[in-house]
């Protein structure tokens, strides 16, 4: 913190600053009205990744629009000085995944984009949150941000998780629990056996979801996991310097004393393979559950609840497993990691993608994408009939090509289940890629439990 | 580089009680390709206001005639979602200058206050006495009095005092932008990255 305005917010210095082709451009050209320079260009990295092809990357993208705002991108980056991984470059990717693979995100460093999931960085102990574009000029010009101190929450959970049970499993069952806006104003910290058991990719997944029930953050306390998955990358502390960092980052842990403005308690058996049946993230229940009756929703929240369900074609009280479904989407900030694509494709080893089914499994970077090869995860999504793609955010928010048609249902491993979010009129089911997978070979709502 | 100035604005009100209205229906994705600030006002609220074949659905509000004005009074938790300033831009430019809710998600209320777009937050049980206001007469006036920190239905006389930080008054009464503010900050900051450095 470098200031304190006296009755307003704390003036927040920023350690690491993503930046992408749609939510920067208007922060470059308010730079170039007041004639001023990027204060420190190396603490900012920048990645095409919104709004850009997932296949044929090599060509020109044909939609001009998008042209434009990726080439301004490559523009900006260059007049202003600032590092730019983008279309091709084999560090391309999502700008969540892409900042921990390469050891950019750190512990205890405050992060900010301009995007909503960068609460994914928290996964690591860092101070990660999203901003607005006004914001982004800001970090530019000043390498601040105005913050006002957010309350404290803490949710624990303790025990072992079931058969297919995953940590996007977790953060849609906390959602389902205290709804979609049940953690606005504060920032998060996930805690318990059941946290610190979880790998790396598993704890951003739930750190990432933060925002989807209106925190500002996530965060989860340093530990020999989060060490092991550091070491060596790209831009991670070499040699001497790694070793003092690794002390200064075991130091960056919740006082047993601390007090928090809220605190919530979870067990890990009372979690089970989740999906939402709604509009917004909190929608969401037990994959062998009901929509919950009208009865059971608070006088006031019926109409949004009856609004949701009619978008979605669904009625209060049905069970959705069987439900048939149309397309899947494995992919996103959330869930586009190596691991969730071992995991879909461990379930669909030596199956055969259900015919009524159309899915697109897109890698969250190049980095991912070349892995999945080495590793013959490619083959083995082939081998059952998935289209293996090219890394961006694609059918997440649609912005590209890949929408999904009116009043298809898509279950989906990405964030946000909104009206129109995958393309106007699509229906979103949002669930883990072990589901997904599920749904891909079957063609309906089923429990990954039941076929592994 | 400054926002608008805002002190006193009475107007007519556009009701919109849904709740959880998030940045994907204030402006889809689709529509953030634009490289500049200006003109989102034309998507806002795309696809409630316009059917597939961009004919005007009647039954939105923005496309009744019964309702216009400078307030957008809406359901609680207004603005969730994406981090995209462009709802805050599409709302301003449509010609919003206040919106009312009882709840705002966070990034939003940020957001429209770095854009000159008052978000006001208010009782639920107040909110359903404007809805309610509106109901009755569509022509019902809201006046926002910042100085004061009051909202007050002017049809009833009923009046509640709202939050806004200190600092963010005083950029809405002076136009004041944050860059400003930050870039007079330049010396400590400096001292402060010298100060971890070291």
């Amino acid at each position: 913190m470098v200031d304190s305005v006296q009755d307003g917010p704390d003036v927040l210095y920023i350690d690491r600053h993503y930046i992408h082709e749609v939510t920067s451009p208007q922060a470059f050209s308010g730079l170039r009205k007041r004639g001023i320079s990027l204060f420190r260009p190396e603490r900012t990295l920048a990645t095409a990744d919104h709004n850009i092809p997932t296949q044929h990357q090599e060509l020109p993208i044909r939609e001009k629009l998008s042209r434009i705002q990726v080439e301004t991108l490559s523009e900006n980056c260059k007049e202003f000085d600032v590092e730019l991984y983008g279309l091709g470059h084999p560090h391309n990717g999502i700008v969540h995944v892409i900042g921990a693979e390469l050891g950019f995100t750190q512990p205890g460093m405050t992060i900010v984009c301009g995007d909503s999931h960068t609460s994914t960085h928290g996964a690591f102990g860092s101070i990660a949150f999203g901003i607005g574009t006004s914001e982004v000029e800001m970090v530019f010009a000043s390498q601040c941000v105005l913050q006002p101190k957010p309350k404290k929450m803490r949710i624990n959970i303790e025990g072992a998780l079931g058969k297919a049970v995953t940590s996007k499993d977790i953060i849609l069952y906390i959602i389902s629990q205290i709804s979609a806006s049940g953690a606005t104003g504060y920032f998060v910290e996930y805690a318990g056996s059941t946290i610190r058991s979880l790998s790396m990719e598993a704890r951003m997944t739930i750190c990432n979801m933060s925002i989807e029930m209106g925190a500002r953050g996530g965060l989860i306390a340093p530990d020999e996991i989060t060490f092991d998955y550091m070491n060596g990358r790209e831009f991670a502390p070499k040699d001497a310097d790694w070793d003092s960092a690794v002390e200064s980052w075991k130091l960056l842990q919740t006082e047993p004393d601390a007090v928090f403005d809220k605190e919530l308690y979870y067990r890990a058996e009372d979690i089970h393979p989740m999906i939402t049946y709604g509009t917004n993230p909190g929608m969401g229940t037990a994959i062998d559950g009901n929509i919950p009756k009208l009865e059971e929703i608070p006088a006031d929240e019926q109409p949004s609840f009856k609004k949701a369900l009619e978008y979605m074609n669904f009625v209060p009280g049905m069970k959705l497993a069987e439900h048939p479904i149309d397309y899947v989407f494995l992919g996103s900030c959330t869930n586009g990691r190596i691991e969730d694509i071992r995991a879909f494709a461990s379930l669909v080893k030596g199956k055969k993608k259900a015919g009524n089914v159309t899915a697109w499994i897109v890698p969250g970077s190049k980095q991912v994408e070349k892995q999945a090869y080495e590793e013959g995860l490619a083959e083995i999504l082939e081998q059952a009939g998935f289209e293996f793609r090219q890394p961006g955010c694609s059918a997440c928010l649609a912005m590209n090509e890949d929408k999904i048609p009116a009043g298809k249902y898509s279950v989906s491993t990405s964030n946000r289940n909104f009206e129109g979010r995958q393309g106007p009129g699509a229906r979103t089911l949002l669930a883990s890629p072990l589901t997904a997978a599920a749904a891909a070979v079957t063609g309906k709502i089923t429990n990954p439990a039941d076929l592994l | 580089m400054a926002i608008e100035k805002f002190n006193i604005l009475t107007s007519t009100c556009v009701p919109l009680p849904a709740e959880n209205v998030d940045t994907d229906q204030i402006i889809p994705a689709r529509f953030l390709k634009a490289t500049s600030r200006e003109g989102f006002g034309e998507n806002l609220f795309r696809d409630w206001r316009y059917d597939k074949d961009n004919t005007p659905r009647k039954e939105f509000v923005l496309n009744s005639p019964e309702y216009s004005g400078k307030i957008l009074v809406a359901g609680r938790n207004f603005g969730s979602g994406s981090s995209r300033e462009h709802a805050a831009w599409a709302i301003f430019d449509y010609g919003f200058r206040v919106v009312v809710s009882s709840f705002f998600a966070d990034i939003f209320k940020n957001n429209a206050m770095n854009n000159g777009l008052l978000p006001v937050q208010v009782s639920a049980n107040f909110l359903k006495n404007i809805f309610n206001e509106i109901e009755k007469d569509s022509q019902a006036q809201l006046e926002i009095h910042l100085e004061k920190q009051e909202i007050r239905l002017l049809s009833t006389g009923e009046r509640e005092k709202f939050e806004i930080n200190a600092y963010k008054k005083l950029c809405f009464l002076n136009g004041y932008d944050d860059i400003d503010f930050l870039l007079s900050k330049k010396e400590k900051i400096i001292a402060f990255e010298q100060q971890r450095g070291g």
